[in-house]
């Protein structure tokens, strides 16, 4: 187990990923989110980076490998609480973390999971009929 | 102001130190959160070049108070090393179509974070990149 905690509330697992993260942190959670993943059949993922405070073009690669690997594992990721000079730091890098949802913060980050995953399954039973 | 600081590259380890003295000088310096959290990443890029593609993935990282005419404040960061040099620099400013990075080596976003930025390097003669920010 690397060094960010993950905790299951219900079927969404937390991930706080702390102040200053080294690469093999970073390449160690991505290994842990997957296999909490399969161990506990959860469907989303939060990533917590609120006290995140940089985010260079390695973690934020990280991060949308975590998403992508995420995915494929049938469910969905939403990052939440990036520091606003993170986010200007980001897209002036030219890493918009694409096809990775965001949230202010944990509370709304947990609607857009449910929102997103409402949706999956809504177009899962139309398939379906 | 403070005297220059050098800090060795050589392991993974090392980049996490220096963006965060780099943070840490340019809080001290006066500069903004942003800022800050642009010259770190800045850092932290060119560092991990080093380990990347340094021969032995090693170098040295300069820290620098700037007095510049009026007042002006700024920081400047000095990342060198002896490897084998970037043979085709243009290629590795350039942006990638798909909004990746040229080489990969993530200049140009580099360059975009900080307001100036000097490349020295050539094929066999290792690599000297110089990057500035002035306090608003």
């Amino acid at each position: 187990m690397g060094r960010v905690p993950i905790i299951k509330i219900g079927d969404t697992l937390i991930a706080t990923v702390q102040e200053d993260l080294h690469d093999r942190d970073a390449l160690d959670l991505q290994a842990d989110v997957s296999q909490a993943l399969e161990r506990t059949g959860a469907r989303g993922v939060l990533l917590d980076l609120t006290v995140v405070e940089i985010i260079d073009s390695f973690l934020g690669r990280t991060i949308a490998d975590i998403a992508r690997l995420v995915r494929l594992l049938g469910a969905r990721t939403v990052v939440v609480g990036i520091q606003p000079s993170v986010a200007i730091t980001l897209v002036e890098l030219g890493l918009e973390l694409r096809g990775v949802p965001a949230a202010l913060n944990v509370e709304q980050g947990l609607g857009l999971l449910r929102r997103l995953n409402g949706r999956e399954a809504r177009n899962e039973r139309r398939r379906l009929v | 102001m403070f005297d220059d600081e050098v800090l060795p590259i050589r392991g993974e380890d090392d980049i996490v130190t220096a963006r965060g003295r780099a943070r840490e000088r340019a809080k001290a310096l006066g500069f903004g959160m942003v800022d800050q959290s642009r010259i770190a990443t800045a850092v932290s890029e060119l560092t991990r070049n080093v380990l990347r593609y340094a021969t032995d993935g090693r170098g040295e990282a300069t820290l620098r108070p700037l007095q510049g005419p009026g007042a002006r404040v700024g920081l400047e960061v000095v990342v060198a090393d002896d490897g084998p040099g970037i043979a085709n620099l243009s290629e590795a400013m350039r942006d990638g179509v798909t909004g990746g990075q040229g080489l990969g080596m993530g200049l140009p976003g580099t360059k975009r974070l900080m307001d100036e930025m000097e490349v020295d390097t050539g094929p066999g003669r290792g690599t000297i990149i110089t990057i500035r920010k002035w306090r608003r």
